[in-house]
């Protein structure tokens, strides 16, 4: 019970730091936005090629910018905790009786909070211009548990990485370099019938795919799909959690 | 009666590390306790070991060999109750910048599990001991250097710990915070908390503490009362330095050969000759080197101090930027060069010299 009041306290704190940063909350907010308008209108005729299989490409989109935007918003989750590192602040609270895993979990709690409340907003604006969650509120929520886990777990992924490296140019160039591919071979923004086949097999191995597959079988009601790849994230999510664990026990022997 | 503090023979290797740093040991065997109540210093340069000492002490550091018991209790077998009964403040702060004052005192107390009205009240208490008050709603970002290193050790102090680390509380504030900070760790000291402060201004240490052991390249090289270690060192010292570097040997063996020199140090163009009244020794000091063909740059006369000390336990004088055995700044991660350069200056310009 104690661990999870530490949890709790951890997490206000963050929640508190990041709110206090209007620009970054507003920046957060408009981004996903700005996607979903731009995307939408980019690619629009997109959805017209025969074979797409979708009605419109802002229904297509919807559930996939919310995957995108879970996925650029906890990658840099690690910054946060070499700040902390950096500023005698992990030490600190390393020195009191807190539970140790709560300093990490909050960290990743609240990445999946963050990209879910983001991936909310997103759906929203997707809703006021033509896209319709045929999954109803459960395929909603089922879109949003999808973007929370997929945010879990490269928030843990980035963290992980800033414990070992402890540089956050490495974290920087090493996210990137996971990001925009995986974005990519995804049927985040274009449908898997037109890709090219090695894109194709490619994507049946990226988290990514699997977190837009689900969301969107969820959004568009088509549930055959969801438990097969929500199951595979979930699994990611765990072994992700579990690198960054393991990464902080190595931080805190190597003191 | 328990020691608040015994440390025996620890020892310190830092494996090789992810930057390509070398392997070093920073702790080479440190023997010393503390008694309930006092105040001890650790005292040495940068790179000497006393990060390294409290980190394990405060339960963040594994020692590769030794023990340390906090209130008789081993660190590295049962660091949680050490938690419960010590209170850390780094030398890197751990202040939360984008937290209030309040804030960072009030989930410190959470983290301890403090009730919710206690620790409230509390909180109050700190700010108002600790001159806070005004700012306790402010984000710490706002707050000066005195003010940050302030809330720095309130939050040591939010559950009431019975040992209070204080890793360089006074390096980099300027000469008016450096002399409220020190007029708080009195207050402290007042209360009863046994305190373990480590510095890199020799003055500091004889200031506050009871009891201080220098440290020197990971090892204890002497420990004692300010007092009693200046008082080992009888008489005066008289510290010659030469205007050519050739001639140091020989300015020594003429040094060494008067009836009035009871020793003599050497430390690059300087040599430090101890004699019993300075006063009285100095003319005939300069009449032999002068006698001698040696020439004088300058010369200073001293009584004992902390600096005197340290030359005659380490056999080189007192640089706070250290002649530690490495290159691993004595913080709590990988020091960089123009922050270690500017604390170098800062001990510099308030250590009195030896003369």
């Amino acid at each position: 019970m104690a661990a999870v009041a530490d949890l709790w306290h951890l997490f206000v704190r963050l929640v508190r730091a990041n709110v206090r940063m209007p620009v970054f909350v507003i920046i957060s907010i408009v981004q996903p936005v700005l996607w979903v308008l731009l995307f939408g209108q980019l690619f629009r005729s997109v959805a017209a090629l025969p074979g797409f299989g979708a009605r419109s490409y802002v229904q297509f989109l919807a559930p996939g910018i919310a995957i995108m935007t879970a996925l650029f918003g906890a990658a840099y989750s690690g910054m946060g905790m070499l700040a902390d590192i950096d500023r005698g602040v992990l030490d600190r609270l390393l020195a009191t009786p807190v539970a140790r895993g709560a300093l990490l979990a909050a960290r990743i709690l609240y990445s999946a909070v963050q990209v879910a409340v983001q991936s909310a907003i997103i759906l929203l604006v997707s809703a006021a211009i033509g896209a319709r969650p045929h999954g109803g509120a459960a395929g909603v929520a089922l879109v949003l548990l999808v973007a929370a886990l997929l945010g879990a777990a490269f928030g843990a992924v980035s963290n992980a990485l800033a414990l070992l490296t402890r540089r956050q140019e490495l974290v920087i160039a090493v996210m990137n370099f996971i990001v925009l591919p995986s974005t990519f071979l995804s049927s985040m923004m274009m449908s898997g019938n037109l890709m090219p086949a090695w894109i194709r097999s490619a994507a049946m191995f990226n988290p990514v795919n699997w977190a837009v597959v689900a969301a969107r079988g969820s959004f568009e009601g088509n549930w055959a799909l969801l438990p097969r790849n929500l199951g595979l994230l979930a699994a990611f999510a765990l072994v992700a959690a579990w690198l960054a664990t393991r990464s902080f026990d190595r931080y805190r022997r190597a003191g | 009666m328990t020691p608040a503090i015994e440390v025996e023979d620890l020892r310190k290797t830092y494996a090789g590390g992810p930057r390509g740093a070398r392997r070093v040991v920073a702790l080479d065997g440190v023997s010393f306790a503390v008694a309930p109540g006092e105040v001890f210093a650790l005292l040495g340069p940068n790179g000497a070991g006393k990060s390294s000492t409290v980190r394990i002490l405060a339960t963040l550091s594994a020692p590769s060999g030794g023990s340390a018991q906090v209130c008789g209790i081993d660190v590295a077998a049962r660091p949680r109750e050490v938690r419960l009964r010590i209170g850390y403040v780094a030398q890197a702060s751990g202040v939360d910048p984008t937290a209030t004052g309040r804030e960072n005192l009030t989930l410190q107390g959470q983290l301890y599990r403090l009730p919710a009205a206690a620790l409230r009240a509390r909180v109050d208490e700190l700010l108002g001991l600790f001159d806070l008050r005004g700012a306790a709603d402010r984000a710490a970002i706002t707050y000066s250097g005195g003010m940050k290193r302030r809330l720095d050790v309130a939050m040591g102090l939010v559950h009431r710990p019975e040992v209070l680390f204080l890793d360089e509380p006074t390096t980099g504030l300027d000469p008016e915070s450096r002399t409220v900070m020190w007029e708080e760790v009195r207050g402290l000291a007042r209360q009863g908390l046994t305190l373990l402060l480590t510095t890199h201004y020799l003055e500091e240490a004889d200031q506050l503490a009871q009891r201080l052991a220098i440290l020197d390249g990971g090892r204890v090289v002497a420990e004692g009362t300010p007092e009693a270690l200046k008082a080992r060192l009888r008489g005066d010292r008289v510290s010659v330095e030469l205007a050519d570097r050739g001639q140091v040997a020989a300015a020594r063996q003429v040094l060494a050969g008067l009836d009035e020199v009871a020793a003599v140090l050497v430390d690059g163009t300087t040599l430090y000759a101890q004699v019993a009244h300075s006063a009285s020794a100095l003319p005939s000091l300069l009449a032999a080197l002068d006698r001698a063909g040696l020439a004088v740059a300058q010369v200073a006369l001293s009584r004992p101090s902390l600096d005197d000390v340290y030359l005659d336990a380490t056999g080189h004088a007192y640089r706070s930027e250290g002649a530690g055995n490495g290159d691993r700044s004595d913080g709590a991660g990988d020091g960089d060069g123009s922050g270690g350069a500017g604390k170098a200056a800062a001990a510099a310009a308030a250590t009195p010299g030896a003369g």
